[in-house]
């Protein structure tokens, strides 16, 4: 295949290296430095995919950012990324893409029929249509709109590649390298500011690359490439191509993602593809520039009809001829540029020109070059179905509502030209108010909200001489303000050529009996008769169109339609275009990948993973782990085949005859030091704590303000004035957090520190029968004997060298001890325990075990203190102290927490002995009532008891305390299960106690 | 994200820092009688203004402390930030 649309030795492309690539299958060639648009068009390509809505073909309509349409699925090196524009897509050597919204193929497209329905598919078509029978959505509706609609699909492999994140702080960042961000980006840099100087496109210099002007005694774009690589060379600045400017938040932060690797056939090895860098600046410098918008004609979607000025990039930048026989549809100077630059190379286009008889420079230019121009002249349709053939043209009356003798002129492309619309989205995300400027239609920034400033074309200023005039005051006086220094560049001589004003036209009427789709919003199918329907139905505020129509909506955010979709609504409601106003614009400017937002935070490297010291040693011992919030922590150790239920049934009998080992490590552990910390815990914990001894231990419940359980677990005194906390592994954290706010913000007065120490600790939990004899072997110079030792005592020891402390506490109802030593020795307590427990059987027991032997016992955990409990529910009420105030006290009294019939903790045990009880199955009293069902209460906890040898769950009950004896029924429609069970209480092992008193 | 100036540690991003809500909320003192309505209020009842609004925010990520920020709900301004120590004025 030939490259017959090249121009020789026009152009920025590097035609010493020739790429090949595949579209739809077919192989093509272009160069180094296309874009994959500029390639296909070189080679005659124009039908690149079809509508969203209608199935119509559709091509090229603009030259990067601005492009609505051509979205193509991409494949590289083999992964594939769907919603990619053929505009911004650098060609790669191996490049492969697809057609979207098309099936079986973008030349004969089965959707297409809805073109011929489109009768049938106004605005609002979804809404109307879809409504009923409501069964119908899920099953058939939907799959089939998804099917017809969708732009590309997302890969649902594991995407290989990198995706980096960076914070950065700067001065200045300018967004966008054109004239106003190099003037200003130069000045500010020279007064020495740290610049970011970020540019959407793999060029630096914007319209310099395309337009004829002169700046100093270079042209526009040599001016560019010196003051660029000037740039580039200053320490305080960092330049970078490939980089959009896509959202403008909070405190001057913005994101701009740099796509470090998406031009290349491969990323190259330890780089990311794309990297998210989130910079705070001082300053903003808004210079985007502007986009050139459409006129409104029949079938203006055709694919051959595109901007003029996207034309005019093709050659400029890529030699690229859009069409051989041009038509130039203008209202404005901008056409003639592009026409001009046709004529240099030998092609001759037409110029149709709604204006009368303007008379500037350029249009001078063009008349003396011999170009056909006719004046007052539209073009009413485009002929043609996948390319344009022809045009319909018209003369138009002065008052531009009547058409003259409709004619049919050969053509293979029409450039379009209506004027230029300011790129306000960043200022608008930045909450400027825009305000309409009449002389160029469209909005322009307002007054600032946060420190941003726009410039140049972004801020409806066209003309070079003051764009970098400006830019250039604006980078000086910034950056001043900001270095407090005062390095003035001259400003150059520019050579420009003026332009005549342009004609507020915008959209060609209808000739008679004719019925054109005449398109606003190419990316969402929206035409000129959706707006008049959706505003014939009533629907006024430009928000409520939006969403009616889709009209701005979707990746495109309205870049060309949005002017033109307001002229209408403003023309039909006979408003001015600011009294209609305009539609919110939202980040991202231009679509972001997943993979660039979500960073390195993949998988594993989502959050942190805590391990403890022994973890290495669980690893050894075939542990199955467990996430526990970001622990990891045992599940069981299997043992041969053993599935996780035979496993921790092993294990959990073997605590309950012999002994077992736990690692503990996890438990938040907080150290309080302070003459005060005896009265803090008084306050904090609902129980007494000011007459605790040293070397004794209490269990406390902590309560939130609104009486709610917070959390629990037992605090040791240490010393005189030093106390250990123990919190729940989940609430470790928030509970640190509460002691703060408590001590900085409401009592300041007492003298405490508080400092979390979950890692300076290693703890195992030794239980069972047998665990004092084990722990005696393991400090044989302690006497660890119930009268030394008692429940709730405390002691330090030496474990063969090592310092120890030891706890006397209990979770599992058994004869147990808490071990805890420096972290660092973590590993070596954990093995002298299994290696001198070897002769009373140990076993080290995971969290299932440990689940099973508290359930039994009935204590209370996270599945219980779930944030909707209060000491009551969870026969709590015990600790709770009646002689002091303390936090959350003041909320008991509340009416629902008092009452008669309140839900408390019990036990529940399946009348077959046999059934599991899913966990959160819910308790009713009959299980054939009619629904809805009456609950009474829910399972929150379950095991298999290896005391009784039979399934046994906890529950929170309504009247718990007298349902202890009765009979009801569990229900789980999740597991289609209906149990009938008897509620037993919560204590189901040793409910005197006695074991863990022994 | 939000820039806040923690009066210990200087500029910071918010995602070191988490919120706390309405920073005039004076917990009644231990002990003292109150009635269901002020106890409610204290508990329960927020003005959730549009506009000013004196709140909390920890540093949770940095030195720990709580501290008191003045910020506009609506804009996300920020006006003035002071130590848990500091009288809002």
């Amino acid at each position: 295949m030939t490259q017959s649309f090249r121009l020789e030795n026009v152009g920025l492309i590097n035609r010493n290296k020739k790429l090949s690539f595949k579209f739809n299958g077919k192989v093509y060639y272009g160069y180094e430095g296309d874009t994959l648009a500029s390639a296909l068009i070189a080679n005659g390509v124009h039908l690149v995919g079809r509508s969203f809505k209608y199935h119509r073909p559709r091509g090229f309509f603009g030259a990067g950012v601005d492009e609505p349409y051509a979205i193509v699925q991409l494949y590289r090196n083999g992964e594939t990324e769907p919603n990619i524009k053929a505009t911004e897509q650098e060609l790669f050597e191996g490049l492969e893409a697809t057609s979207v919204n098309c099936w079986p193929s973008v030349n004969f497209d089965i959707g297409a029929i809805n073109n011929f329905l489109k009768i049938f598919l106004p605005a609002g078509f979804y809404y109307k249509t879809f409504m009923w029978p409501k069964s119908f959505w899920f099953k058939v509706y939907e799959p089939f709109i998804r099917k017809a609609a969708g732009l590309g699909v997302a890969s649902i492999k594991h995407d290989k590649e990198r995706y980096e994140h960076k914070y950065e702080y700067c001065d200045l960042l300018i967004t966008g390298s054109g004239p106003s961000g190099l003037a200003s980006a130069y000045s500010a840099a020279k007064n020495g500011a740290r610049v970011i100087l970020a540019e959407d496109k793999s060029r630096f210099g914007g319209t310099l690359l395309t337009s004829e002007v002169n700046i100093g005694n270079q042209s526009g774009k040599e001016w560019a490439e010196s003051i660029i690589s000037e740039l580039k060379e200053m320490p305080n600045v960092t330049v970078k191509n490939r980089s959009q400017v896509f959202g403008y938040y909070d405190h001057n932060m913005l994101v701009m993602s740099e796509r470090i690797s998406d031009h290349l056939p491969k990323t190259k090895k330890f780089h990311p593809k794309q990297r998210l860098w989130y910079i705070r600046a001082k300053e903003v410098l808004i210079s985007s520039g502007s986009i050139e918008r459409p006129i409104v004609f029949g079938n203006n979607d055709t694919p051959g009809v595109m901007l003029s000025s996207a034309a005019k990039e093709y050659l400029k930048v890529y030699g690229v001829l859009v069409g051989k026989n041009p038509l130039i549809f203008t209202n404005n100077d901008s056409g003639y540029e592009t026409a001009i630059e046709f004529q240099k190379n030998g092609i001759n286009p037409i110029i149709l020109d709604t204006r009368k008889d303007p008379k500037s420079e350029i249009v001078d230019e063009a008349k003396n070059l011999g170009i056909n121009i006719k004046f007052s002249y539209v073009v009413v349709a485009a002929q043609g179905y996948k390319k344009v053939k022809s045009a319909d043209i018209a003369k138009i009356s002065e008052d531009k509502d009547q058409l003259g003798t409709v004619e049919n002129i050969k053509c293979d492309c029409i450039c379009v030209s209506g004027f230029w619309t300011p790129t306000i989205h960043l200022a608008s995300q930045s909450g400027n108010k825009t305000k309409f400027k009449e002389d160029i239609d469209a909005f322009v920034p307002g007054k600032s909200k946060q420190n941003e400033t726009t410039l140049g074309a972004a801020n409806g200023t066209y003309t070079l001489e003051e764009t970098l005039k400006n830019s250039f005051e604006t980078g000086h006086k910034l950056s001043k303000e900001i270095t407090k220094k005062d390095n003035k560049i001259s400003f150059p001589n520019v050579i420009e050529k003026k332009s005549a004003v342009h004609d507020k036209f915008w959209c060609v009427p209808l000739p008679k009996g004719k019925n054109y789709k005449r398109f606003l919003d190419f990316q969402n199918d929206v035409a000129v008769s959706d707006i008049e329907i959706a505003l014939k139905e009533g629907y006024r505020s430009i928000e409520h169109v939006k969403r009616y129509t889709t009209l701005g909506m979707a990746t495109d955010q309205g870049k060309t339609s949005n002017l033109n979709g307001l002229q209408l609504v403003s023309k039909i409601e006979n408003k001015v275009v600011p009294a209609v106003g305009h539609t919110t614009f939202r980040p991202p400017y231009s679509p972001v990948s997943i993979g660039a937002i979500v960073g390195r935070e993949v998988g594993k490297h989502s959050k942190p993973t805590r391990k403890s010291p022994m973890h290495s040693w669980h690893e050894k011992n075939n542990a199955v782990f467990v996430d526990a919030g970001v622990w990891l922590r045992p599940r069981y150790y299997k043992q041969g085949n053993e599935s996780l239920f035979e496993g921790s049934k092993r294990e959990a009998k073997n605590v309950r005859t012999n002994v077992g080992v736990c690692d503990v490590t996890t438990l938040g552990k907080i150290d309080i030091k302070g003459p005060d910390a005896a009265e803090l815990l008084n306050r904090v914990y609902t129980n007494a704590w000011l007459k605790l001894p040293v070397g004794k231990a209490r269990y406390g419940v902590m309560l939130r303000e609104d009486g709610i359980v917070m959390d629990d677990g037992t605090t040791t005194r240490i010393s005189e004035n030093h106390y250990h906390m123990t919190t729940t592994t989940a609430q470790a954290a928030n509970v640190l957090s509460h002691l703060e706010y408590y001590l900085q913000l409401v009592w300041p007065e007492l003298n405490v520190n508080v400092v979390s120490t979950t890692e300076q600790w290693a703890g195992a939990a030794i239980a069972g029968p047998k665990s004092r004899e084990l722990l005696q072997k393991l400090f044989p110079k302690s006497d660890v004997s119930n009268e030394a030792l008692p429940f709730m005592g405390y002691m330090e020891g030496d474990l063969f060298g090592v310092k120890a402390r030891i706890f006397r506490i209990s979770f599992s109802g058994e004869l147990a001890f808490e071990v805890n030593v420096e972290s660092d020795n973590g590993n070596f307590m954990w093995e002298k325990i299994m290696e001198v427990g070897q002769e009373f059987k140990i076993q080290p027991y995971g969290t299932e075990a440990l689940s099973t032997l508290r359930i039994e016992m009935g204590h209370v955990a996270g599945s219980e203190l779930d944030g909707r409990t209060i000491p009551y529910d969870n026969s709590l009420e015990g600790l709770l102290s009646k002689k002091k105030d303390f936090i959350g006290k003041r909320s008991l009294n509340r009416e629902a927490f008092t009452a008669e019939d309140r839900q408390k903790v019990v036990g529940v045990v399946p009348l077959d002995k046999k059934t599991s009880i899913p966990e959160g199955s819910h308790l009713v009293k009959d299980s054939n009532a009619p629904l809805p069902n009456p609950k009474l209460g829910y399972i929150s906890a379950s095991c298999w008891s290896v005391e009784h040898d039979n399934p046994f769950s906890l529950a929170i009950v309504k009247d718990g305390k007298n349902m202890i004896g009765k009979k009801l029924f569990v229900m789980s429609p999740l597991k289609n299960k209906v149990i009938p069970v008897e509620i037993v209480s919560s204590h189901y092992v040793d409910p005197k106690g006695e074991r863990v008193r022994s | 994200m939000l820039y806040i100036k923690c009066p210990h540690c200087g500029w910071r991003s918010q995602n070191e820092f988490s919120y706390g809500g309405d920073a005039t909320v004076k917990r009644p003192e231990l002990g003292k009688e109150v009635t269901d309505q002020e106890w409610n209020d204290f508990v329960y009842n927020r003005k959730s203004l549009r506009g000013k609004h004196w709140e909390l925010w920890q540093h949770l990520s940095g030195c720990r402390q709580w501290i008191k920020v003045e910020r506009d709900t609506a804009t996300h301004e920020i006006f003035n930030t002071l130590k848990a120590s500091e009288e809002i004025s």
